[in-house]
């Protein structure tokens, strides 16, 4: 232990579960809990859909809610909670000091104008002209600033005043693993004393899901649990909309402000499996070995997507320590892209807190966990891409 | 025996290669020579039809095979070019280059000449759902990579045999400059000896040119288009959309004195401050611009009086150059009327994700060839911006120090301070 460890200090969450850290915690302590999902809006593909949330209670400005869509509305309000959480919202000198990295995709698209355009395309030679026409008359001016991926960092800047820093990682899970780890470097090496990390993914929205389905990653057919997907229909991806943030700090700063401590968070490693030539299982097996698993039981929290390649690559190697006892939780989430890490950390976190294992998510595939976790690992292999694990440790 | 960490004890952070594309040209000679002779290259827009836009010019790279392939595989062509003009100015092994990559890119969308070509290649359903349709039919991945965040990084990684997980990031407009912060700060922190930050854009579309046209950030000034960017001018109306790449090699002095490099500049400081007040407009004290040089020179540590030019954001939009006007002014008091502070955005218009690292490539430019790059298009002052902006033609002076300032939507403000030598 020492005084430059980070800790996590503060936790927000939402998903097709409910909002807040108690509220997954309440849920997923329940065996057998049955996955939120919606099978028809977008059929064939199964998502698991927002719970209602009331905007207002973490976005207070109208006209604030109105400059955002779903997605950046999510993420500023998750972002807000983990503040909350923290007690430092609403702290002056807390939040313009306080450093940001944020994993972030792209915003929402106009979807009407966008089914205009293409039926028109039908008849048209011309398309860059009629591109022209429409997009010059049909979209709403400030919608761009709802789709830009830094804008989720900026409306938090807006709306929670957090201005130490702000930075925004792309590229799909990788994004997120990469936010996490360095705000942590820069925790441990006393560039910063507390940062806000974390992202949000909002599927409902046919670009969202197009993006999956581009190369065939989503899971078409009746629902199945994410280890249980591979050989039926589809890609194996099935997709939540949900949103992770975690305030990171420097152990020594949570300490003086008198805060709870969910947990300390041990070494984060990443990587990029040239996957095309065979290196996944190699690249997980490193991280694994990277990561310095502690002897003994050791609970995992499995960020798996449930993509054939990619989940089949990570159960193998995961089924191949006898010490490890996975739960993947987008069998009740769904797959959250950017936030998928965060949102691994975060259980993980929970579990190190609360000194308790989740049930089994999946209880023909998992195995029961007996002890009491005091360090839990957190993975995230991309579906397509990069790769991320983390130990997360008892305060 | 030079010093090896800096005032903090941090290493110090040198740069040993430099890479840049503009819509001057290919390569850091044609780029200079274009620069100095105060020389545009904003152009009418060729690449699709201008019909109903009201902005018909821009600062677009149209002379790569890819430049008319979409957003996605220009913006890979423009990072790989630059990143191996650096490369091989560092005098590295141009597949095994053995740390880590930061790419300042923007944000990714599925094209819509591959839009109107998934739907209109079938005729069952409407909307989204027959493009989902299509989408899972379709062999192959090189459609799926242009929309995913990663894949540029990712290709890049293969490609210069970068080390570990590539980060792609955005701050906007500040997004280059980013991406140079996140290679020094890896190098003090002693992760790695050497770092690639390159900032690349290539996204200059109808519907982004559309979309700032609907925000009012672009200049109209389509007649002459060579005289459509004027930073700091009366009569500026707004930025030019540009394309371009720069890329820097980052290595710890000491790793790179050790192995004999030559050193080209140093990477002496890097400050930043995010603004809380509108996702457009600055706050109106120009506080977090002012924040963020502070906390560049503070980085640095050199006080105001150490610095010898700025290369300034200067968009030529009335609101950026009206606020940066305004913070240099409050950080440097009245010694800002008599320091030379020029906008490369008169020639090459704004690069938008890749606009701080191609400003980072002249400062260090700048600096080792002892010429300031004109701010052209300085015909008409503002008055109510006093600034000495090296207008019109180039000058010769000794630039031992540059401050480069790079402001983005969202409230993002990265300043970069750099050095000519280790000191």
């Amino acid at each position: 232990m020492s005084p430059h460890d980070v800790v996590i200090s503060g936790i927000g969450l939402v998903s097709s579960l409910g909002e807040g850290p108690d509220a997954h915690w309440r849920k997923l302590v329940q065996p057998g809990l049955e996955p939120v999902l919606e099978a028809a809006r977008f059929s064939p593909y199964t998502v698991h859909p927002l719970p209602e949330i009331d905007w207002n209670l973490q976005i207070a400005k109208r006209g604030d809610q109105r400059q955002m869509e779903t997605w950046q509305r999510l993420g500023t309000y998750a972002a807000g909670m983990a503040l909350d959480d923290a007690g430092i919202k609403g702290n002056d000198d807390l939040c313009t000091t306080m450093d940001m990295v944020v994993a972030a995709g792209g915003g929402e698209r106009d979807e009407a104008v966008d089914a205009d355009i293409l039926a028109a395309s039908e008849s048209r030679n011309d398309r860059d002209v009629l591109l022209n026409e429409k997009l010059t008359t049909e979209l709403r001016p400030t919608l761009f600033l709802a789709q830009l991926s830094n804008l989720l960092a900026g409306n938090i800047s807006i709306v929670h005043k957090v201005t130490g820093s702000s930075r925004t990682f792309m590229g799909e899970e990788g994004a997120g693993v990469a936010a996490v780890e360095t705000a942590a470097a820069r925790i441990r090496s006393g560039q910063s004393t507390h940062i806000l990390v974390g992202g949000a993914f909002q599927t409902e929205h046919s670009d969202m899901l197009l993006g999956y389905e581009l190369a065939g990653y989503l899971h078409r057919g009746p629902w199945k649990p994410v280890w249980q997907r591979q050989g039926a229909e589809g890609g194996g991806v099935v997709t939540g909309s949900g949103g992770a943030f975690l305030v990171l700090e420097q152990r020594e700063h949570a300490i003086s402000r008198g805060r709870k401590i969910y947990a300390e968070l041990g070494p984060v490693v990443s990587g990029r499996a040239k996957r095309r030539q065979g290196e996944l299982d190699a690249e997980i097996a490193a991280l694994l070995s990277q990561a310095a698993l502690p002897n003994g039981e050791l609970l995992t929290i499995s960020g798996a997507s449930g993509a054939h390649a990619a989940t089949a690559a990570e159960k193998s190697a995961l089924d191949a320590n006898p010490a490890i006892t996975a739960r993947g939780f987008s069998t009740l989430t769904g797959h959250m892209k950017e936030a998928q890490f965060p949102f691994a950390v975060a259980l993980a976190a929970l579990a190190v807190e609360r000194k308790a294992a989740y049930p089994a998510f999946d209880a023909a595939t998992e195995k029961p966990f007996n002890g009491v976790p005091r360090t839990v690992l957190a993975t995230a292999i991309g579906y397509h891409q990069f790769e991320g694990m983390a130990l997360v440790n008892a305060a | 025996m030079a010093n090896l960490n800096d005032h903090m004890g941090r290493p110090i952070v040198a740069v040993t290669g430099i890479g840049v594309v503009t819509s001057l040209g290919v390569g850091k000679a044609d780029n200079w020579a274009a620069l100095t002779a105060g020389t545009s290259g904003i152009h009418p827009i060729t690449r699709f039809p201008v019909d109903h836009l009201n902005t018909r010019i821009s600062g677009m790279v149209d002379f790569l095979p890819s430049s008319s392939k979409g957003a996605s595989l220009l913006t890979y062509d423009l990072a790989e070019i630059a990143a191996q003009e650096a490369v091989a100015e560092a005098g590295l092994d141009w597949g095994d280059f053995g740390g880590p990559l930061f790419l300042a890119s923007p944000p990714v969308e599925l094209d819509w000449s591959e839009r109107f070509s998934l739907y209109n290649s079938d005729k069952h359903d409407i909307g989204a759902e027959r493009l989902l349709r299509v989408a899972r039919c379709l062999k192959g991945l090189d459609v799926f990579e242009t929309t995913q965040f990663g894949s540029i990084a990712d290709r890049l990684a293969d490609r210069f045999g970068t080390r570990g997980l590539p980060i792609t990031l955005s701050t906007a407009c500040a997004s280059g400059a980013t991406s140079i912060q996140l290679g020094v700060e890896a190098i003090r922190r002693g992760e790695c000896d050497r770092a690639l930050s390159i900032g690349a854009d290539g996204s200059a579309t109808a519907e982004a040119l559309i979309r700032f046209s609907l925000l009012s950030a672009l200049s109209t000034h389509n007649d002459i288009p060579e005289k459509a960017s004027k930073p700091f001018s009366r009569d500026r109306d707004g930025f030019v959309l540009a394309e371009g790449s720069g890329a820097l090699v980052l290595e710890s002095l000491e790793a790179a004195l050790a192995r004999g490099a030559t050193i080209l500049g140093i990477l002496r400081g890097c400050g930043e401050k995010a603004d809380d007040f509108h996702r457009t407009r600055s706050k109106p004290d120009g506080s977090p611009a002012i924040a963020a040089v502070r906390a560049a020179l503070a980085d640095a540590g050199l006080g105001e009086d150490k610095i010898d030019y700025v290369n300034a954001h200067g968009t030529s939009t009335p609101e950026n150059d009206k606020m940066e006007h305004l913070s240099l002014s409050t950080v440097f008091g009245e010694r800002i009327g008599s320091m030379p502070i020029s906008s490369n955005k008169s020639m090459i218009g704004h690069t938008l994700s890749a606009a701080g690292a191609v400003e980072a490539a002249f400062s260090l430019m700048t600096m080792r060839e002892g010429v300031i790059p004109p701010t052209i298009n300085y015909d008409n002052p503002d008055p109510a911006i006093v600034l000495d902006v090296v207008p019109n033609q180039k000058r010769s002076a000794e630039v031992g120090t540059v401050l480069s300032n790079s402001f983005g939507f969202g409230g993002q403000n990265t300043c970069l301070v750099m050095a000519r030598e280790p000191v």
